[in-house]
């Protein structure tokens, strides 16, 4: 069978299955089981409405509580397991051999760095790109380019920086804008980028910033307009630079949005696993968690050791877990 | 704020500039991308996509005909043609060579002394000749090294290649289709789950709500990594195994969260009365919701869908665990990309094409429908 009919059936189907869910679901409830018609009529409706919230929210909360809620458990349990005695419990054995793997370490150092660097950059340059872009009359097209990479996958833009990184033998042409530059400015040989710690981290983290800027610079320049034209009037009649105004005035006020952007692009640091499993695999001492993570539980195939680090992964999203949950019951009040 | 005195300062040229060369910096490696799969693995190879637009000095490897092509004059065998004529490349050649340890050993109009191979002449268009007093025998032609001016040339055929070159292994078009194959469901389906449950979540009344409502907010943060394990293993306990329905249940629950507290928080915002009066009138929240709220609420619909296509499409870890098997016959795009990585490291014509067509349709969406993705990214982060 054709690819593309193969795959419109398959589409039909598995839509089909989720509308058919909720319709006829609701018409049992209606028709069936609690009918708005005959003697109990008003019990009836009461009845199922209180059993309605139950029929709308059940797939949801079963996707919930089965792909995002049970796998934290789980998770937690198989990493207290190992898996080459049939699944015995092992207590912290498999947190013993990880803390003892000089690999893991270079995981833990590397995500470090990643979470120090990564958000700081993206929030600074979309800062910077927010207030720029401002008062531009062609803002809105700056913006859209620089918001672009946004909707490239990591995989995508791996390929798109191995380019930009590329090298050459010295005798050749380079075909890596990183080398041609480098060269031109009167470097002695071609670098290979990738290949030499520490520095080939930070290149693959260029590869995140690049993409997160955009999403810094969309929120914070919603914030920026918010800032309240009154404060900047009379900061200005004051006689402050564009400079204080700018660091003294709209940053303070912005502050509470800065620090949801570097929170959400952290989160996606600490997931992030496309932009080094594509571009270094964690070779040359690039190895991030979640890198790590998979090597451990698809190359190695040891759900221990892959569990204990997934925990570790869970273990550094819970305080802004918590922090979230936090703001929002404060919001709702 | 134009209007602000003071606003216009002296130093709008810096921002114009500064802008600009931010704009080219986070441009210029995704151009660098897009003009290399129109350039030949020949001109990929040999000079940066920068200079693709001009003309340059690039190093060819290029074959005279074989020894069929031989005419007889005379008592010369002779065979003559054009170098350029498989028509990949052509160029003005200034040097040539017959030997790979020098490459320059002739101006263009020279003619070259191949001893029993016979002489041979090669014209700066070329044009080449090759005579002989024996017969010419041997499968292959004669190698010519050139060094020739290139023109600008683009092409399509990494393209053609990419996408219609029957079962070659580089082939995308299947992965393309698998890739829409994840991703239409992947979005329509919690868009329609996520959409149900924030209704009720916010406007129906029941115990636990709020408990359910912290809940999705904490649920927000939890890495998909943890889900890999436990879900893999259930999936092959109930017969699922790796498959479409398992990746889309995964896409389906992993993108649940957000579906919910967006479309929540845009629904909470919906003026009660409508609502209210529909209640009078005698509709059901089944009704309501169908009739009412879910026109209403479109936006947010929009920029959920649009979050939630662009990171299926672009996902590659959920593909890899929860769809991709042994036989590799439902690989994604993002996944077959890494393997040319791995397979054809170096053969940027093919990989720069395949990351292009991967890219494209995302592009086209976003730049679409990028009204409703910055209001979808406001609503989410922003209060």
């Amino acid at each position: 069978m054709h690819p593309a009919l193969q795959g419109v059936i398959t589409i039909i189907l598995g839509v089909g299955g989720c509308i058919g869910y909720f319709y006829f679901s609701n018409q049992l409830l209606d028709k069936v089981i609690y009918p708005a018609k005959g003697p109990n009529i008003g019990r009836n409706i009461n009845r199922a409405n209180m059993i309605r919230p139950w029929l709308f929210l059940a797939p949801a909360i079963l996707a919930l509580g089965l792909y995002l809620a049970y796998p934290v458990f789980e998770t937690l349990r198989l990493s207290l397991t190992d898996r080459s005695q049939g699944g015995a419990f092992v207590g912290l054995a498999n947190y013993n051999q990880m803390f003892g793997e000089p690999k893991f370490w270079e995981a833990m150092r590397n995500n470090m760095l990643w979470l120090i660097v990564v958000p700081a950059a993206s929030t600074a340059f979309g800062l910077l790109a927010a207030q720029l872009t401002d008062r531009l009359s062609w803002g809105n097209i700056a913006k859209s380019l620089i918001f672009m990479p946004m909707a490239i996958s990591f995989v995508g833009a791996s390929v798109i920086w191995k380019l930009v990184y590329d090298t050459r033998p010295v005798d050749q042409d380079q075909i890596g804008v990183l080398n041609a530059i480098y060269l031109s400015l009167g470097g002695s040989e071609p670098q290979t980028w990738l290949t030499n710690p520490p520095w080939n981290s930070f290149f693959l983290m260029v590869v995140l910033i690049w993409i997160q800027t955009g999403f810094a610079m969309v929120i914070l320049s919603a914030a920026l307009r918010g800032v309240p034209e009154d404060t900047i009037e009379a900061a200005i009649l004051d006689g402050a630079s564009p400079m204080q105004i700018f660091f003294k005035i709209k940053v303070p006020q912005i502050m509470g949005t800065i620090v949801v952007v570097w929170t959400t692009i952290t989160l996606v640091v600490l997931k992030v696993f496309d932009i080094v499993f594509a571009m270094t695999n964690g070779q040359w001492e690039t190895q991030v968690l979640a890198n790590y993570m998979y090597d451990k539980l698809f190359r190695a195939n040891d759900w221990g050791l892959g569990s204990a680090s997934a925990m570790i992964i869970m273990l550094l999203v819970t305080p802004i877990l918590v922090w979230n949950v936090y703001s929002a019951r404060k919001e709702m009040r | 704020m134009s209007n602000i005195a003071g606003t216009k300062s002296s130093l709008t040229w810096v921002v114009q500039i500064c802008t600009a060369l931010m704009v080219f910096l986070w441009l210029f490696p995704t151009v660098g991308l897009f003009v290399s799969s129109f350039r030949t693995a020949d001109q990929i190879a040999s000079s940066g996509w920068w200079n693709a637009m001009f003309p340059t000095e690039q190093n060819l490897t290029l074959r005279a005909a074989a020894a069929d092509a031989q005419v007889q004059v005379g008592d010369l065998y002779v065979i003559e043609g054009n170098l350029y004529e498989d028509g990949a490349s052509s160029g003005t050649i200034s040097v040539w060579g017959t030997s790979s340890r020098d490459i320059a050993a002739y101006q263009a109009g020279e003619t070259a002394d191949l001893e029993e191979d016979g002489m041979l002449t090669v014209m700066a268009n070329g044009d080449y000749r090759i005579e002989n007093t024996q017969e010419f025998e041997g499968r292959r032609g004669q190698r010519v090294f050139v060094s020739a001016e290139t023109p600008p040339q683009f092409t399509l055929q990494n393209y053609r290649n990419v996408l219609f070159a029957g079962n070659n292994t580089d082939n995308m078009a299947k992965a393309f289709f698998n890739t829409l194959t994840v991703t239409i469901p992947a979005t329509i389906i919690p868009i329609l789950v996520a959409a149900f449950a924030a209704y009720a979540l916010a406007w129906m009344e029941f115990p636990g709500r709020a408990l359910l409502i912290a809940a999705v907010v904490g649920l927000l943060v939890v890495p998909l990594q943890l889900a890999l394990i436990p879900l893999l293993k259930l999936h092959n306990e109930i017969g699922i195994g790796k498959g479409y329905l398992g990746v889309w249940l995964a896409h389906t629950g992993f993108g649940m969260p957000l579906a919910i507290y967006l479309l929540r928080n845009y629904m909470v915002g919906l003026p009660r009365d409508i609502i209210e009066n529909a209640r009078v009138d005698g509709a059901t929240d089944f009704q309501i919701f169908t009739k009412i709220i879910l026109p209403l609420s479109f936006p947010a619909l929009a920029s959920f869908a649009i979050f939630q296509f662009l990171w299926t499409w672009n996902d590659l870890l959920v593909a890899k665990v929860f769809l991709i098997d042994a036989t590799g016959e439902t690989t994604v795009m993002t996944n077959q990309i890494v393997e040319l990585l791995g397979t054809r490291g170096g053969n940027w014509e093919i990989l720069a094409t395949a990351a292009f067509v991967s890219i494209a349709v995302p592009l086209v969406v976003f730049f679409a429908m990028q009204k409703y993705l910055v209001r979808g990214l406001l609503a989410g982060s922003v209060k």
